[in-house]
């Protein structure tokens, strides 16, 4: 028995023996690029050298160091900001401000090959005016889909202001997957921004049209033109908008602007400012006064209160009329059921930004050099005391809660106060277009701590180059701020850059807000040379899982395996059926299969492609001469095209991304024989 | 502490051989315990890697890998049979594929024939333990033959066929083809079956420790007869 316990102890010894004696691992090192030389403090003689000649201040070099990121290391926070007129997405890395990608969204885009010729004809396609392809967007406002009032980093989602139309794009590989036009709306802008759950992705109105934009003249403008707010259902299993569970809101012609949901104490409230209670209808050229002065006439414009889950229970209960496919709740609905109510706010207000905890509303004066604080609690009360025989109720029949009665505080900041975002300290950012800086300013209530200053008051103007817009801060529109950070997003840059001739590029400013007090500086200038942006919200990077490579087959547009996806070069084919040719074609690095194509003029071509990569950075592209094709095969996609070969002739398709050494011999032979 | 060991085990059971002696019974347990483990050890290895290469470029900077198991390949086989066609070389899955096809069965016969020691009572018990002690140098044998044989089959009409000599990439340690360094090792799974070989030698100690004296009893006792008649 002895024996047999040696013995298991031998054997054991034995094994870590040579278990420990085992090769050691050699795995690949990388030389790093940190460490070693950090700990130096002050300037190398080099760089001593460059800050004298450029005149560097120390907060220069500060400001260098902090947005500096060295090769192979990653930015903490990513924002995503509309790319305006463009109809794109930009996607920018802070705080070194580097642009890492542009998604095609509402505009065709090359390099991701959209809308040329594979899934991202029939998402465009989507995005149809009656039967006009619109083929650019104005972006606005994207909005990242929340859980529990958090960014997930699942979804984001963005509104094009001209043709009020929502795109959803997926996370897993940031591309634009669906486009909805809204069928009672010709613009939007107070859009898109989601209920905390992502139960509902808000599109908000703008210019008031009849519903439908059904020709009536604007003499008609009270009694036919409307403002519309579209609550679009979002699935997330599907990860698309479902637009047999979405419906739509009547408002007033009031313009509605802005946009926000309530979150926390406030969740199930939406808070819209408007800026045209005048109902003024325009006319300069008949000496009316132009829709600047008209809509500016009065001296207070209507925050809008919308109880959204009220909303919901109407339309589940079928209180609406569908028009154009679309459920309504009619305003006089709304009026009645306590799912619309109004409150006065400095006239042309801009922006209606909820506090991280649901707590407040800030509305931006614009023309008013306050923000007006509202107290959802009051807001509340306020409502609780309405009473049917003496309340106040606007021209429309809404209720109206008197300015007294909802509102907080107001906060002195200057000229043209915009947009608020917050941050972790109990402060709110607000952008003074007028003045061109960035307003920091204290939350009071339970805000009123977490900063060393008095509650409302104003802490530091920070200059920025210039004319602000709209204002973005790391994680500023979830129930928790980070505070690191700030993006002025200013609509001129003059100076700052090279003359690159009349046409200048905006000027992203990056606004360090990590301390206390008047502390806060612009740390760097990056030039937006594309698109004017207007909003943009930033999420830290660790939130964000996309997929490296797809799954081989990977239909882009489904996101789940293509039926015509092929997993080998063995299974490509061409097949002719009477005038049709359906091709099955392999992509891998660094041929196509089949290489050669003889079709005859008038087929109609159905040509599937698969990327048998499964290697990071693997992307081939596809582009075929005189047919307007050109495709992005990443890792794994499979796309297909469909045409009919028109023109006889001899064209060389070959591929766009430089994939290896050998990418250049990356082509084969369309051959086209005339009738 | 022994009535404990009794009362959990029984009684010791004591063996009579051929001259009479007495030897426990467990002395003839102890070998084929150890034999056990030892097949044991050589089947749970065909559940780790044996062999490993990996391959460094810029621009890879996570490097590719392959882990060879006995009976699979894991790993960047897809990339490198990418990069590889470059070069005309077969892909990956095509080398020792009938060896793969074969190994766990072999395994489990490899086991099984130890096992079958349990009835031999003899010296021949080693013709029995000769699988399980060569199978990892057959393994690494069939290792160095299926790389050779991959470094010689490059195909000259390949993109790069013309420009390569046929090699051997390396068993163990480093190598370069192209802008890769590759880097070889012996991993856990092979170190296993080592290990199993050594159980192996260890039991057959016991087993000879065991019959020995059977044998040499029966001798004994055989020519004890033998002087009888004589």
């Amino acid at each position: 028995m002895k024996k047999l316990i040696l013995l298991c102890a031998i054997v054991l010894v034995l094994a870590a023996i040579i278990m420990a004696c085992g090769p050691g691992r050699q795995t690949p090192t990388r030389e790093s690029a940190v460490g070693g030389t950090t700990s130096q403090a002050g300037l190398s003689a080099d760089a001593a050298q460059v800050a004298a000649e450029r005149g560097l201040s120390p907060d220069d070099v500060t400001a260098a160091l902090k947005t500096f990121m060295p090769s192979g290391q990653l930015d903490p926070y990513i924002m995503f900001a509309s790319g305006g007129q463009g109809g794109q997405v930009l996607v920018v890395g802070v705080p070194s401000m580097r642009i890492l990608k542009l998604i095609g969204v509402f505009t065709p885009e090359p390099w991701q090959g959209y809308g040329f010729g594979g899934a991202g004809n029939a998402i465009l396609a989507q995005g149809k005016v009656g039967d006009n392809e619109i083929l650019w967007g104005d972006t606005h406002h994207p909005g990242l889909s929340e859980t529990n009032g958090e960014y997930d980093g699942q979804f984001l989602f963005i509104n094009d202001k001209a043709n009020a139309r929502v795109a959803v794009i997926d996370l897993k590989d940031f591309a634009t997957k669906q486009i909805v036009k809204n069928p009672l709306a010709i613009n939007d802008h107070g859009g898109s921004f989601v209920t905390p759950n992502t139960e509902y992705i808000i599109e908000g109105p703008q210019y008031a049209a009849p519903l439908g934009w059904e020709y009536s003249d604007i003499a008609n403008y009270k009694e036919e033109y409307r403002g519309v707010m579209t609550l679009w259902k979002f699935d997330r299993a599907t990860g698309r908008i479902d637009p047999a569970q979405s419906f739509s809101i009547e408002l007033p012609p009031y313009f509605q602007d802005l946009c926000d949901a309530g979150k926390k104490v406030s969740d199930g409230w939406l808070f819209c400012n408007s800026f045209n209670t005048e109902l003024a209808t325009g006319g300069v050229e008949d000496g009316n006064p132009p829709f600047e002065a008209g809509t500016a006439k009065n001296d207070t414009d209507y925050l809008h209160i919308v109880n959204w889950k009220k909303a919901e229970e109407l339309y589940k209960a079928g209180k609406v009329e569908t028009i154009k496919g679309m459920p309504l709740i009619r305003l006089d609905t709304a009026a009645k059921e306590g799912v619309l109510y109004f409150t006065p706010e400095p006239k042309s207000p801009h922006g209606a930004d909820v506090t991280p905890g649901g707590e407040y509303v800030v509305v931006g004066g614009k023309l008013d050099p306050h923000v007006t604080i509202y107290s959802f609690d009051k807001i509340q009360k306020a409502i609780a005391a309405l009473n049917e025989g003496t309340m106040t109720k606007d021209e429309f029949g809404v209720p109206v809660l008197s300015l007294d009665s909802t509102m907080e505080a107001q906060v002195e900041l200057g000229l043209g106060p915009l947009h608020t975002v917050y941050d972790d300290k109990g402060y709110a950012y607000t952008s003074l277009f007028l003045d061109s800086v960035v307003a920091r300013w204290t939350l009071g209530g339970p805000y009123q701590g977490l900063h060393p200053e008095e509650p409302w008051t104003l802490v530091q103007k920070l200059p920025v180059q210039y004319n602000i817009g709209h204002i973005a801060a790391a994680e500023g529109d979830t129930s928790s701020p980070d505070g690191n950070y700030v993006v002025a997003l200013n609509k001129w840059s003059i100076d700052r850059f090279a003359n690159v001739g009349p046409l200048l590029p905006q000027n992203f400013q990056l606004v360090d807000t990590s301390q206390t007090g008047d502390t806060m500086k612009v740390l760097y200038d990056m030039p937006i040379g594309m698109a004017e942006p207007h909003y943009a919200q930033i999420i830290k990077a660790d939130k964000l899982a996309p997929l490296e490579v797809y799954p081989v087959g990977t239909n882009p547009e489904t996101m789940q395996q293509d039926p015509n996806a092929i997993t080998g070069p063995d299974q490509a084919k061409v097949v002719r059926n009477g005038n049709n040719v359906e091709i099955w074609m392999a992509v891998v690095r660094s041929h196509f299969t089949p290489e050669h194509i003889r079709i005859k003029q008038g087929d109609h071509v159905i040509w599937h492609f698969t990327n048998l990569e499964q290697t990071r950075d693997a992307t081939h592209g596809f582009a075929l001469p005189g047919y307007n094709i050109n495709l992005s095969l990443e890792p794994g996609k499979t796309e297909t095209i469909e045409f009919d070969a028109n023109m006889s002739g001899t064209y060389a398709y070959y591929c766009t991304e430089f994939c290896s050494a050998l990418h250049l011999e990356m082509l084969g032979y369309f051959m086209v024989e005339p009738n | 502490m022994k009535n404990f060991i009794v009362s959990l085990f029984g009684p010791d059971i004591q063996v009579e051989l051929a001259d009479g002696s007495r030897r426990p019974l467990n002395a003839f347990m102890v070998p084929n315990a150890i034999f056990t483990i030892a097949a044991l050890i050589l089947v749970a290895s065909t559940f780790l890697p044996y062999w490993r290469m990996e391959m460094t470029a810029p621009q890879y900077p996570k490097g590719l890998s392959v882990d060879v198991y006995v009976n699979r390949l894991e790993g960047d086989m897809r990339e490198i049979d990418a990069l590889n066609h470059y070069l005309g070389m077969p892909p990956l899955d095509e080398g020792g594929r009938l060896e793969r096809s074969l190994s766990l069965l072999a395994i489990v016969s490899i086991g099984l024939i130890l096992a079958a020691s349990v009835f031999v009572h003899n010296q021949f018990a080693l013709l029995l333990a000769l699988p399980i002690l060569a199978f990892p140098f057959i393994f690494l044998a069939d290792l160095w033959y299926i790389l050779y044989t991959y470094g010689h089959s490059i195909d000259p009409t390949s993109a790069l066929g013309g420009a390569i000599k046929p090699f051997t990439p390396p068993l163990i340690g480093a190598g370069a083809i192209g802008q890769f360094g590759t880097s070889s090792s012996l991993e856990i799974g092979f170190f296993l079956s080592l290990l199993a070989g050594v159980v192996t030698l260890i039991g057959l100690y016991f087993h000879r420790r065991a019959y020995k004296p059977v044998v040499e009893a029966r001798k004994h006792a055989a020519a004890q007869a033998t002087a009888v008649k004589a």
